[in-house]
């Protein structure tokens, strides 16, 4: 079943036409790439995806429900977790409290039991915080669960990010570019870790990648872009064989 | 153990500090600067919830404040004594006693209506814009008060001693001294217990990167609702405090100067710290009463070294000038505050040792 369904999308900034009748069906525990050169409109997908803004025409459904009108909060509660680009940690919070945030929708108690202190806000703050050790246990991360994210090195914020999603419990996790920045050891690591949380937590996840051989390795399935508009969609050796591509990517030969 | 000392200290301060008023221990003098005291902790915790925790900018608490001294000193004139314009009570005067902390609850909570003015636009707008806004609620507030005559217009409500006065009837005791100690610590448990939840956790997020945060689900318009609503109510209960402590309030009391005094406090402790605002509150309170008489000794140091024209004598009015030199100085050297956004455990760990907050 799909997971992802995404029909018609457009986006339009004044007279920019950012994204254009783009359709997209994720299947469930799949791992699918969004490639396309810079500007191509990529990110703006996912903004879409996670309801950071609302589309100008199209329909985005998830599991079958339509997340049209919904607040940004609304749809991570619905189960889609993203990270960005730039790295958007909470800096000035120790690792551990960025993890237990993550979890807001969830934390299942009232203002009144936070003040009163029930047993409920004991409850609920155990088990939030039980989660947020075993995924930072999970994650290799429990060694720097009171380091603030800023003196930690670039790679590992990248590794606490994903783990903060993941924190969501998320059934879509949208990433990135989570290469972006990283050196070559790095990123054998990030490609080892993708791997491991789809095996592991057993989630779809979709990624916008620009290094090519994190995208190579790790998608079965691939939607170039460009300006807006699809340009190619396959597997990555369909992709890379693909004329229209190298088109979009290096320009015209016969110029 | 650690768990009791804290609350054990506590009990011990407020216990002595009423024993001590109520034997006259204190001169009245010196109970007046407590209650400010307690004041002061209350308004720049609340103050610290919205300008420390969410880092926006609220340059209007003390018109929040104001809504809370008005509303809860009218009810309990009106309730609880014989007033010129209100009549005779309600009531008979010697229930005001048990009454007493829910009219100041109600006086947070119309407050707290109040900050919704504050709080919707911040659904929209930030920093700089939010300011204003608060600014502009402050003397919203105060002109609508200078406007109703029947609660005295700019001249002011009086009566709230007669209230105070009637419980000491009832059971003779330092009624003021004792809410206003209650108050306090009411005041700084909630709010201490509302941002060390990861409920309340929230709010930092949003300070740090909102866009992240309601990414990663948390629902940052209600966050805020929250954080404001919270913040002026528990102002609305200082103000409650104040006015009956005081026993008059005039409008110009809760101008722009009021907030200011407020921001200072929380600069000086520290952005997001709430030992430091309380630790704050003491200093600025304990430092604007030595300078009461620091300056007419200045002046006489002045002039007897004849460093002054005898024509020219420094009043109190440099208060205003020594104040906020203070605040620039420490802008300038210490810009992070006294602890930072540290809790004072986290600056001297050994403490830790000793407490643990709940």
């Amino acid at each position: 079943m799909a997971l992802l369904e995404i029909k018609g999308l457009t986006q339009r900034f004044g007279g920019l036409q950012a994204v254009s009748d783009f359709n997209v069906c994720i299947e469930e525990g799949s791992l699918v790439g969004l490639i396309g050169p810079n500007g191509a409109g990529k990110t703006t997908i996912f903004n879409l995806t996670s309801g950071f803004y609302q589309p100008s025409e199209g329909t985005i459904s998830l599991g079958g429900k339509n997340t049209a009108g919904k607040k940004p909060h609304q749809v991570t509660a619905m189960g889609v977790a993203r990270t960005f680009q730039n790295i958007r940690l909470w800096h000035d919070m120790s690792v551990l409290d960025n993890i237990r945030i993550a979890q807001h929708y969830r934390l299942g108690y009232s203002l009144w039991d936070c003040f009163a202190r029930t047993k409920t806000y004991d409850k609920a703050e155990r088990k939030i915080e039980s989660i947020a050790r075993d995924l930072l246990e999970a994650m290799d991360l429990s060694g720097y669960a009171d380091e603030l994210p800023n003196n930690l090195p670039y790679g590992l914020q990248r590794r606490v990010e994903i783990a903060r999603a993941m924190s969501i419990q998320p059934k879509l996790l949208l990433l990135d570019e989570p290469a972006a920045g990283l050196n070559s050891s790095d990123v054998e690591g990030l490609i080892k870790l993708v791997q491991w949380i789809h095996r592991e937590f057993d989630i779809t996840i979709w990624m916008i990648e620009h290094q090519m051989k994190v995208v190579m390795t790790l998608c079965s399935e691939i939607k170039v872009i460009d300006f807006g508009a699809t340009i190619a969609e396959g597997g990555p050796e369909e992709i890379q064989a693909n004329p229209k591509v190298i088109k979009a990517y290096l320009g015209d030969e016969n110029i | 153990m650690q768990k009791y000392t804290l609350n054990a200290l506590l009990a011990i301060g407020a216990i002595s500090l009423v024993t001590m008023a109520h034997f006259d221990a204190m001169d009245l003098y010196v109970q007046s600067v407590i209650m400010l005291m307690g004041i002061n902790i209350i308004l720049a915790t609340s103050l610290n919830l919205v300008n420390g925790y969410m880092g926006e900018f609220s340059c209007g608490h003390a018109g929040f404040m104001c809504v809370g001294a008005y509303v809860s000193s009218v009810l309990s004139v009106l309730f609880f004594a014989k007033d010129k314009i209100f009549g005779v009570a309600l009531f008979d005067p010697c229930y005001g006693l048990w009454f007493f902390p829910l009219i100041i609850l109600l006086g947070g909570v119309a407050a707290a209506l109040t900050g919704l003015i504050v709080a919707l636009p911040s659904f929209k707008t930030r920093g700089d814009y939010l300011a204003i806004i608060t600014l502009a609620v402050n003397y919203m507030v105060i002109s609508a008060i200078e406007n109703i005559s029947v609660i005295g217009g700019p001249r002011g409500f009086s009566g709230m001693k007669r209230v105070i006065n009637s419980m000491s009837d009832v059971i003779e005791l330092p009624w003021m001294m004792i809410w206003v100690v209650l108050g306090t610590i009411f005041s700084v448990w909630i709010l201490r217990r509302f941002v060390a939840s990861t409920y309340g956790k929230g709010i930092v997020a949003i300070s740090q990167d909102e866009v992240a945060a309601e990414i990663m689900s948390v629902n940052t318009n209600k966050m805020k609702l929250i954080a404001f609503m919270l913040s002026s109510g528990v102002a609305g209960i200082a103000g409650g405090l104040f006015a009956h402590a005081y026993g008059y309030i005039n409008p110009q009391s809760f101008n722009i100067l009021r907030s200011t005094e407020v921001m200072v406090m929380v600069y000086l402790g520290g952005m997001g710290s709430m030992s430091g605002a309380v630790l704050a509150a003491v200093l600025f309170t304990l430092l604007v009463e030595a300078l009461r008489f620091v300056i007419p000794e200045l002046d006489g140091l002045m002039h007897s070294i004849g460093m002054l024209p005898d024509s020219y004598e420094i009043s109190q009015v440099w208060k205003w000038v020594i104040i906020p030199l203070i605040l620039i100085l420490l802008m300038q050297f210490r810009p992070e505050g006294i602890l930072g956004n540290k809790e004072l455990g986290d600056v001297f760990p050994r403490l830790k040792k000793f407490y643990k907050f709940k």
